[in-house]
């Protein structure tokens, strides 16, 4: 079991790792769009760390939707996907492994670059380090949910833009409590806790439900 | 009692029932509308009391406590049948949760724009981001991705049970989404939406609100089973049945 | 009947969120009846089609 989901883990890395680009595009959108955003409404420091966390969140989430589409595009196309749903191995196990991989190739690296746009939003270090863990544990909710979406919209016409009216009201409850957490730390750090609670709550939840409701939607999606 | 409730599952056999029942539900809207209406304007009091007196803007209660209840009802009624859909397998439900949607998601609007007219004089401000409005505001995203992904599939039975599927997952993520919004801050919580409780609304109020709520029902399948109709028709175009039905309809 | 169309001054209120209320409603009949309309007359054509071209 463990053997199949390392194997596929790896693989779709791989294959990503020989398409660089595509990671580095997903990372340079989140960049981007958080850069805009103080010359919009402008630079003032006080200004810049009321909306911070939750332009940060908003942009992690846009990222982590733009990417989706590519989690099961390529193997929908080369016909790996139906081989995969043809195999006696679990399905769900297998959409894990590939979320886990879409995940550290798009969550992980926003996580890693929060510190540098905490700093463009004059956030202080506390508020950074609780950016990123809240990050860490959000954005994996993130893949996860929007795996369920981009198994619907496998292969349709303009199928990106409609996985963002299917997916983007699901993704209230992480942005309210990741954006939350980091608002809170810049009070007090000791309130954060709760917040944690929960978003490790949704995580475990999405965890159990997520891989079996998006094979169930691939089924239909490809039969 | 060994009645076969499958029976009524072929589209074939509830399409000359559903245009039966339709003026039945038309009647009955009709009715209902007339009689909650004059209530609601002419036997209710101008103004009522109490620490925040309502004047007669109040009276927007009587179609907007209506279509926020069939809002959130209809989206059960849709997720319902995708799941019985999903389950049996009966073409007949899938119709039943697409014919469903249109209809939900105007009283979702509804329910959004009344409620904003109320909130103006009341509240000063056309919308707040109250727990109630957001949430509202989100259910009419799911009708809308509902009907989006439906419409996107030009495969007729991936189009059902894709959407079927995404309006389980929707009906599943409602209440979480409702407590993060309620709940922004889970150190505190506070909302500016008042509670509703029931007994203490006036008799009179309270007599023309149910009975607008009935009319909205009523109205609400009057225009499924019409949506359904066409629906039916559309689908089953290529049966003997239909093929049937259009000669009879060719002679006379 | 003016005092009643005023609603204690509320018209705007009371009148905007009924109208929409009848305007919504009423659009979604007609749309239902057009598109029935729509339906039968796209299945007379395709009998028609049917039963001139049914040599093939």
């Amino acid at each position: 079991m463990l053997r199949v989901f390392w194997c596929i883990l790896s693989r779709d890395l791989t294959l990503a790792m020989r398409r660089r680009t595509d990671v580095l595009t997903t990372l340079f959108f989140f960049v981007i769009v958080v850069s805009l955003f103080p010359l919009g409404v402008g630079t003032e420091s006080k200004a810049l760390q009321i909306i911070g966390p939750g332009v940060v969140w908003v942009a992690a989430l846009l990222a982590s939707m733009l990417a989706l589409e590519r989690l099961y595009a390529a193997d929908y196309e080369d016909g790996t996907l139906e081989q995969m749903l043809l195999t006696a191995q679990p399905l769900s196990l297998l959409v894990l492994a590939k979320i886990a991989a879409h995940w550290l190739l798009t969550g992980l690296p926003l996580v890693l670059i929060a510190p540098l746009v905490g700093m463009q939003y004059q956030l202080a270090d506390s508020a950074i380090g609780i950016m990123m863990l809240a990050l860490l544990v959000g954005t994996p909710i993130l893949s996860l949910i929007g795996s369920i979406g981009a198994a619907l919209t496998l292969g349709l016409r303009g199928g990106g833009i409609l996985l963002s009216l299917l997916i983007l009201p699901l993704y209230i409850p992480v942005l309210v409590y990741g954006a939350g957490a980091v608002e809170v730390s810049q009070i007090d750090l000791a309130d954060t806790q709760p917040y944690f609670a929960l978003l490790g709550a949704f995580l475990l939840i999405a965890l159990v439900f997520a891989p079996v409701a998006s094979s169930a939607a691939l089924r239909i999606s490809l039969e | 009692m060994a009645l076969n409730w499958f029976k009524f599952a072929s589209p074939a056999t509830f399409y000359p029932i559903a245009g039966r029942l339709i003026p039945v539900f038309w009647i009955l809207t009709l009715l209902l509308l007339a009689i909650g209406l004059y209530w609601g304007f002419f036997e209710t009091a101008s103004q009522l009391g109490g620490s925040n007196p309502q004047k007669e803007y109040y009276r927007i209660i009587f179609i907007h406590v209506p279509s926020a209840w069939m809002s959130m009802w209809l989206y059960i009624v849709m997720v319902a049948w995708a799941a019985i859909g999903l389950i049996f397998n009966t073409r007949l439900s899938f119709m039943m949760a697409n014919a469903v949607a249109p209809t939900g998601a105007i009283f979702t609007f509804l329910a959004l724009w009344t409620g904003a007219f109320w909130g103006r004089p009341s509240w000063g401000t056309y919308w707040d981001w109250d727990p109630r409005l957001t949430s509202e505001l989100v259910l009419f995203f799911m009708y809308i991705g509902y009907m989006a992904l439906h419409s996107a599939i030009d495969d007729t039975r991936r189009a059902d049970r894709a959407s079927a599927l995404l309006a389980i997952v929707g009906l599943i993520m409602v209440p979480v989404i409702f407590w993060s919004i309620n709940c922004p801050d889970p150190n505190q919580c506070a909302a500016l939406h008042q509670r509703s409780n029931l007994t203490r609304i006036d008799g009179n109020i309270l007599f023309s609100m149910l009975t607008m709520t009935l009319a909205f029902w009523m109205y609400s399948f009057a225009t499924t089973f019409m949506r359904l109709r066409g629906i039916i028709l559309t689908r089953e175009a290529e049966n003997t049945w239909v093929q049937d039905l259009l000669n009879a309809r060719g002679r006379t | 009947m003016s005092e009643f169309f005023s609603q204690g001054g509320f018209a705007f209120f009371v009148w905007g969120a009924y109208g929409m209320v009848a305007l919504l409603l009423v659009a979604e009949i007609l749309q239902l009846r057009a598109e029935w309309r729509t339906i039968w007359s796209r299945l007379g054509r395709l009998t028609r089609m049917r039963d001139s071209g049914g040599t093939e």
